[in-house]
This record gives structure tokens, sequence and C-alpha cells, in this order.
């Protein structure tokens, strides 16, 4: 499934750019008019007088070797040129990841044992960043953290690590608005649920300690949908990541698709595409993997879809 | 932003019933009602009762604020930001609203569809929604921008096709459920039509979740669009749009101008937020009432 999912996957990235109008041929030229050797030269060069088919499994099977073939306006190997921002995007997802859990479980946990304003302080902050989309956030964050108090730099990727870190920390920020405020919402409701279970009312009642009835009772049981609802939320980060790399600045893969598209670089579109889908599919793996291993009752394979 | 993120929420809510009931809309739903009806409002008239010309540019008036007539002031090409705004608001409000729709068309007829016929179309079809879902709206919309070109049209239809697939199977189960009644199982015995069945009965019965997926789904198409014409994938700058605001407003901001991008983004987070307060309030109701 999972394969026949990305060959799909695969096959629409590549087939919906092929019929995009415009010819690779006046890209490479420039518009000029050339003499047709050097025409059937570069059409050689590029398969471009295959059939699709045949160029589609040629596509594939390379990329699967990485080598994802060649940005025709920068001549460069687009497996290049996306190593060479992949890590950007790859420590914005994690740096996120990391805001997403700590903040949102422990704001979530924190808003379901307090009661009175603790509660309702944790559901007022929930509510207002649930309403930030991460080009929103991008912006306050910028204005009040970059602009006006001047704690932490608005654009560009920095150098070394604890720069890199320093530049990284309003997009993680923007970027984890919304989620935050998701798995917050969906961790105060499980554990609340879980409070007021029988087995968790009878072990308070019968005066075992608090703490020990939280940990083993309650948040082992919260655990499950608390994992589904990061799993969803840390996989959408993939795609909006391309928001919030374009709104700092940053030299990631998210940004450069954007680019790419609008210089129409197919090439590059094709595999970023491929990767950011492939990266999608793997983390809904991971999820339903941590799901079976969380939950007895669940085993592998036999999720209901 | 992916639509997936709704369900555990939902889903998780769902199990707190004496909370989730629709009862009187509170101050809240009556505010969002409101902010809901003046961003209609002004997505239909805005264009027509503006009081300046949105592209009018004037340079010496570049990021002046508040200025006489020019409630809101000039932005960095010296335009008048209200204008912008009122104008604006036709492509962000209604684009959103044609991509729910459209999303909501396509997801109730698969859903219909595969529940009514099941066996090997539904088979069909629910493994080519599963090949859907792995593909964010987000990137289906900047692949559509580098096949058609970037515009509101390929942004929208884009986010219509990746929105359709969670439609489709959130009313699925509903409306299998709705097909295993014995009244649908005795007018199919009385000989009526599947597609009068489908129109006349199935659809009515299903129509508060389908009315709630839609609102929801407008939310989301308005996070989405704009955020696409923010990247410059959708509407294209210099016409008026929030999402495109944002974006012309940055380079303002970040020298210390910061009213354009923020006034947009204000429009925009009033709207979605009264939106998806509406939305989940339905979707608890419609679910309520099912049960």
């Amino acid at each position: 499934m999972l394969v026949a999912t990305l060959l799909v996957a695969s096959f629409a990235i590549y087939g919906a750019l092929y019929l995009a109008p415009g010819s690779p041929i006046a890209a490479l030229t420039g518009g000029r008019s050339v003499p047709p050797e050097v025409l059937a030269q570069l059409e050689e060069r590029y398969h471009l007088n295959e059939p699709f088919l045949t160029r589609y499994w040629l596509w594939l099977t390379s990329a699967l070797h990485g080598d994802l073939g060649e940005s025709i306006p920068l001549h460069e190997q687009v497996s290049t040129l996306i190593s060479q921002r992949i890590g950007v995007t790859i420590s914005l997802v994690l740096l996120t990841s990391v805001i997403i859990i700590v903040v949102g479980v422990g704001l979530g946990i924190v808003g379901a044992l307090g009661r009175g304003t603790v509660d309702t302080g944790v559901l007022f902050a929930s509510t207002v960043s649930a309403a930030l989309p991460a080009f929103a956030a991008a912006v306050i964050l910028q204005f009040v953290f970059g602009v006006m108090l001047g704690w932490f730099p608005v654009l560009g990727t920095g150098d070394g690590f604890v720069d890199g870190l320093r530049h990284l920390t309003l997009p993680a920020l923007a970027l984890a608005a919304t989620s935050v405020a998701l798995v917050t919402r969906v961790t105060r409701t499980a554990v609340r649920e879980e409070l007021g279970r029988e087995h968790v009312q009878t072990a308070i009642s019968r005066g075992l300690p608090w703490s020990g009835v939280v940990q083993r009772h309650v948040l082992r049981n919260a655990a499950i949908p608390i994992t589904t609802v990061v799993g969803i939320t840390i996989a959408s980060l993939i795609a909006l990541a391309a928001i919030v790399e374009t709104a700092f600045g940053l030299n990631g893969l998210g940004a450069y698709l954007v680019q790419a598209a609008q210089n129409k670089d197919f090439a590059v579109v094709q595999g970023i595409s491929l990767v950011l889908v492939f990266a999608f599919v793997i983390t809904n793996v991971v999820i339903d993997i941590a799901y079976a291993l969380l939950d007895p009752r669940v085993t592998l394979g036999s999720r209901a879809q | 932003m992916s639509i997936e993120i709704l369900d555990p929420v939902a889903e998780a809510e769902e199990a707190a019933p004496s909370r989730r009931r629709l009862r009187g809309l509170g101050v809240i739903g009556w505010v969002s009602i409101g902010v809901i009806v003046l961003a209609l409002l002004l997505a239909i008239f805005g264009p027509i009762v503006r009081p300046f010309d949105p592209n009018l540019s004037d340079l010496s008036f570049a990021n002046v604020g508040p200025y006489g007539s020019h409630l809101l002031g000039f932005d960095g090409q010296g335009r008048d930001v209200l204008s912008r705004l009122m104008e604006g608001a036709r492509t962000t409000v209604l684009g959103a609203g044609f991509v729910a729709l459209i999303a909501v068309v396509i997801g109730t007829t698969l859903a219909i569809a595969t529940a009514w016929f099941g066996g090997k179309f539904d088979a069909t079809v629910s493994a080519g929604i599963d090949v859907l879902f792995a593909f964010p709206g987000i990137l289906l919309a900047v692949v559509a921008a580098a096949v058609f070109g970037p515009s509101l049209f390929s942004a929208g239809l884009a986010l219509a096709i990746a929105y359709s697939p969670y439609v489709a199977r959130v009313l699925r189960g509903a409306a299998l459920k709705e097909r295993s009644m014995a009244y649908i199982a005795a007018l199919e015995v009385q000989g009526f039509g599947a597609w009068r069945l489908c129109a006349r009965h199935l659809l009515p019965n299903i129509s508060s979740l389908i009315v709630a997926q839609g609102t929801i789904l407008f939310g989301f198409a308005m996070v989405d669009l704009a955020a696409i014409s923010f990247l410059g994938l959708g509407v294209q700058s210099p016409q008026a749009d929030w999402g495109v605001m944002v974006a012309e407003g940055k380079t303002g901001l970040l020298q210390g101008y910061p009213l354009v991008s923020l006034v947009a983004v204000l429009c925009i987070v009033a709207v979605v937020a009264a939106v998806s307060f509406l939305g989940e309030r339905l979707d608890a109701g419609s679910r309520d009432v099912r049960r």
C-alpha cells in the first residue's frame, strides 16, 4: 500500500509537470532559434525525444538512486540543490516539533489538572494561537521580537549552531502557533476524560498517591489520542514550512520549491515535491507504528482506514 | 494547513458530551456571526463602495499614517490601505467560499456514490482518496502554480481538490449508515430509483454534517489561499488581496511601518477565528443530532 501510494504520487507529480505548457527547449535556448543539430543534441541529453512513459521510468529509477535530474535553468543537479537546503528544513521542522510537543502537551496537562484561572488561561491562549496561521504569526513575531524589541534576527539562516538556532527561533514559533493550540486542546480534553474514568476515580478515592495515579493511569491512556494529533500536526509541518521559510528568508527546501514554481524550473519542483510527499508518507507510517507501540489493542496492518 | 487536524479534536471532544451541545450561541457566537456577515458584505460590496482607487499610487504619501479621509493611511507605494482592504475582501473571502463549495460538492458526490454502490467502485475510489491524502494542500497548490502559472484560479482549484478527500471520508461514514437504514431499503423495494433516493432522502439527512464540513473548510480555505497569495503563487500583486497585502507590507514592516501587514493579518485572523468557532459549533451540533 505504501509503495503503491508513493508510486502513484510520483506518477502524478511527474505527469502534472509534463502536461505543463511551454517546452523545456524554449527554457534551454532562452527563446533563441538554434540550429536543428543543437536541438537534437539537447533533446538527446535531457531525454526529451523519448515517449512519456519511458521518461517517467528513467526519472523514477534514477530518483531511486538519488539522481533527480538536472535543473535546466541552473545547470545543476537537483539532488545537489536539495541537499544544500534540506538541512535548514529538517532543523526547522525538528525545532518546531519540540516546541509543539513540550509546550502543547505541557500546557494541555497543566490546563486539565489545574482548575479555574489556570485552565481558563490555557484555553484562552490556545484559542488565540489557534486562529494564527503561520504567515500571520510570522509577520507579528517579526515585528514584535525583531523590529520593536530587536531580540531575534528577522531574516536569513545564520552561521554555526548557536546563531542558526537564533535565526530559527522565530520561524519555529510561527510554524508552531496553530499546532500548539491544537495539541493543547486535544491533550486537555484527553487528560480530563481519563481523569473522570471510574478506575481513576476509584484509585483516587482509595487514597493512592495522586501523582502516581496521574502518571500510571491518566497520562498513559491519554497518550494515545495525544500521539495521533502530535503526529498529524508534525506531518503537516513538512508542507507548511514553505510559508515560514519564505517569510523569514530561510534557504530551505520549501522556500526553494516556491521559487522554482515561480521560475518554472520543473525538475526542481518535481524533485522537491517527491521528497516532501515521501517525507509526509513516511511520517504517517511512523505515527502508525508509534500508535501500535502505545496501544496494545492496535496491531499493525489491521487499522481500519 | 491541513484539514486532517480537525478530526482528532472532534473525536476527542465528542467524548465529553455534556459540554458539546448546541446551546445558545453566546456573546462569542453572535460576534462571530457579525464578523462573517461584515466580511461577506465587504466581499460583495467592498469593491463598489471603497472610497478611493485601490491601485492609485502616490509615492509622496508612501507609508503615511491615517490622514484626513484616508482612515488607515497609505501603504509603501502610497496607495489607500482602507480601499485596498475593501477591494481585497472579494478575492480573499469569496475565493475561499468557492474553494469550500467545490470541495464539498466533489466530496459529497464521492461519499454518496461510494456509500451507495459499495463494492469495487468503493474500493477503487477509496484507494484514490488515500493517494490524494499524500498531497498536502499547499504542496498541490504550489505544483498547480508551476503547471498553470500562478493565479487565484489554479491555487483555488488545487486546494478544492486537496480538501475533497477529507469531506468524502467524513461524509462516507454518515452516508453508509443512512444507506443501511430500513426506510431506504423499503423505498428501494417500492421501486424508487437510486438517483431520487439519494437526492430526496439520503442527501437531506446528512445535510447538517455537510454544512458543518463546509463551514470548517471555508476557514481552512481562507488561511491556505491567503498563504498561497502571500507566497506569490495565488492572487498576483498589484491586485488587492489580504494575503497579497501581508506580503506587500512586509518590507515596510521590517522598516518600522507595520500598518499594512498587521491590518491585513487582523482581517484574516478575525474572519478565520469567527468561521472556525461557528464551524466547530455546527459540527458538534450535527454530530449530537445524529446520535
